[in-house]
């Protein structure tokens, strides 16, 4: 059964007050998750995937298309009892501390008066915010307000669970925590769908991701599925610093260290390559597969500008590192 | 009422509490205080008729200037802070975020409009010793202020669901100053002409009537308010704020929160 359809869904803003400007956000799309499955939703900013998710959420209407959440209309409240939604950056009401926070999204979701205590205190306990419980979130850092994001977004047991940029504002921990906690939420039967600009992330997480750009779906499948129409590379070790000259007008890079050559060229020029070793008489030490990954195929999907406003985890890590230095 | 609704309310009705509105109790005490004490040394016979004006008048003044400003940031400030996105993902629909919001603000302001009025029979007291039957016409006049931000609160929603919070208040202030002056625009639209007695007579019983709401003048000479009265202003803002929150909710329900 599909958790989630999405059936040509197309959004156009209007902007502008006397010159009237149309943007298209949203290309018709189509797809459709699985129940129970982790989708991950990727693209560059701008992409389209908040556009599609507020849609989905109810926040904005569509131009054109459709979507149904198991099997319900997107208005349907009985629909929305059931999912769960984390929205990009939350900002929630600084009034409250984190306990009435949650205790009020219990309310407006139904959960019964008698469990809303227990559940509360569960989801903060989820989320390791239980020190800060009674702590209004006017205090609170940017890490610890996305931490009750995800926490009023599990709270009231959803089927479905929408995350928008969950791993945002964390720390590396933080988004090991939220990693574990999205496996954890397939692992008791959810349907978890991400939109996310992490591409490692994704790539650890997902059953099945879609690659979205200017509001057009650019891809959809399993990882090693998608990854596997990428054409691969292969890694060369050889024996001593001499390079045959075949080698070199293939364009491709060496890298010389002690007694050893390395190299790393298109799986189609293997061949070619290893004509020239066998005829300088050099000594192969291996030839391994190189591992395609979701950036590879990001990058082919969308070329390079797209990637520069996509990180892997090395980058997302880094950058934390600097600013805790700071 | 159903419970979504209750809860929004009691939600608004405790951001305004921890936002420091109700502080504004303490200018209001300070200045009954200061009232009374001048009113008893500098006037002779008419301290009463003072103390009801001022205090009446204050009422309404600080009441107005809270239901104007929260009121136009009840759903312009959840748009803008996204904090509107985490409740209606939940299953609760827009007519029950903009009745909750009302109930919210509506609710906050009978508060303190209650200890307003404490603070104004306070200041009665201090300047007469006792109270006389005709006092109690206090309470009337205090029922039709709150009336009055009854549809202040409604106003201040619509324009707040499609308006800035720049232009929002300056439209609901206009309309209050306006709806005081609603029973001169009738009498005008009755002696004129054509066209414009049409237009007159259109924008008189389009504006809120806030002159038939207004009787602090009468209650501080001591004159009785007609029961007929009460009945037809309640009666009135009923219909009439219901009317603006319709119209508020049927621009919410198409508006897309970008």
């Amino acid at each position: 059964m599909n958790a989630i359809e999405i059936l040509g869904l197309e959004k156009i803003y209007n902007a502008g007050f006397w010159r009237k400007r149309s943007k298209r956000a949203l290309r018709p799309l189509t797809l459709a998750v699985d129940d129970g499955e982790i989708f991950g939703f990727l693209g560059p900013n701008g992409a389209g995937k908040t556009t599609t998710l507020k849609i989905l959420m109810g926040l904005v209407f569509p131009t054109a298309g459709t979507a149904r959440i198991l099997g319900m209309e997107l208005d349907d409240p009985r629909m929305k009892a059931q999912i769960g939604f984390l929205p990009e950056q939350p900002y929630f009401y600084d009034h409250l501390t984190a306990r009435e926070l949650l205790k009020y999204y219990g309310q407006l979701s139904g959960v019964d008066p008698k469990q809303l205590s227990r559940k509360v205190d569960a989801a903060l306990e989820q989320v390791k915010l239980s020190n800060s419980a009674n702590l209004q979130l006017r205090k609170f850092s940017k890490g610890m307000l996305q931490r009750a994001g995800i926490a009023q977004a599990i709270l009231h047991d959803p089927k479905v669970v929408f995350l928008d940029e969950p791993m945002s504002g964390l720390d590396p921990m933080g988004r090991r925590e939220v990693r574990n906690l999205i496996e954890d939420l397939k692992a008791n039967g959810k349907t978890v769908f991400f939109s996310t600009h992490i591409l490692s992330d994704a790539e650890a997480l997902c059953d099945r991701v879609a690659i979205i750009n200017q509001g057009e779906l650019r891809g959809i499948g399993a990882v090693p599925e998608l990854t596997a129409s990428v054409h691969g590379k292969v890694e060369i070790v050889w024996q001593g610093a001499a390079v045959p000259t075949g080698i070199r007008s293939m364009g491709a890079q060496c890298h010389s260290a002690g007694d050893t050559t390395r190299l790393i060229l298109p799986e189609e020029n293997q061949d070619t390559a290893l004509e020239a070793l066998r005829r300088e008489r050099l000594r192969l030490i291996s030839v391994v597969p190189v591992r395609t990954s979701l950036e590879d195929y990001f990058v082919a999907q969308l070329g390079t500008a797209a990637k520069s406003e996509v990180v892997s985890s090395e980058l997302v890590t880094d950058g934390h590192n600097r600013l805790s230095k700071q | 009422m159903n419970n979504r609704i209750l809860h929004i309310a009691t939600n608004t009705f405790r951001e305004a509490v921890r936002d420091r509105v109700l502080y504004n109790l303490i200018a209001f005490a300070l200045l009954m205080s200061a009232a009374a004490v001048l009113v008893g040394q500098i006037s002779i016979q008419i301290e009463k008729l003072v103390v009801i004006n001022l205090g009446l008048t204050a009422v309404s003044l600080f009441g107005i200037v809270i239901a104007i400003f929260i009121g136009i940031g009840l759903v312009s400030k959840e748009i803008d802070k996204r904090t509107l996105y985490t409740v209606l993902s939940r299953p609760v629909r827009r007519w029950e975020f903009i009745a909750g919001k009302f109930f919210g603000l509506a609710g906050t302001l009978v508060v303190n409009t209650i200890f307003m009025g404490i603070g104004v029979f306070a200041a009665l007291a201090y300047v007469s010793h006792h109270f006389e039957s005709s006092d109690f016409g206090i309470l009337v006049a205090l029922y039709f202020i709150i009336l009055q931000f009854v549809v202040i609160t409604a106003l201040a929603l619509l324009f707040s669901s499609f308006s800035t919070p720049i232009f929002a208040p300056i439209f609901a202030f206009w309309l209050f100053v306006i709806g005081n002056f609603a029973q001169d625009l009738r009498t005008f639209a009755a002696m004129a002409h054509g066209t414009t007695r049409v237009l007159a007579t259109a924008a008189a019983y389009l504006v809120p009537n806030f002159s038939a709401l207004n009787v602090i003048s009468q209650v501080a000479h001591g004159e009785p308010v007609p029961h007929r009265l009460i009945l037809l202003n309640t009666a009135y803002v009923l219909v009439y704020s219901a009317a603006v929150l319709s119209g508020a909710v049927m621009i919410f329900e198409r508006r897309n929160l970008k």
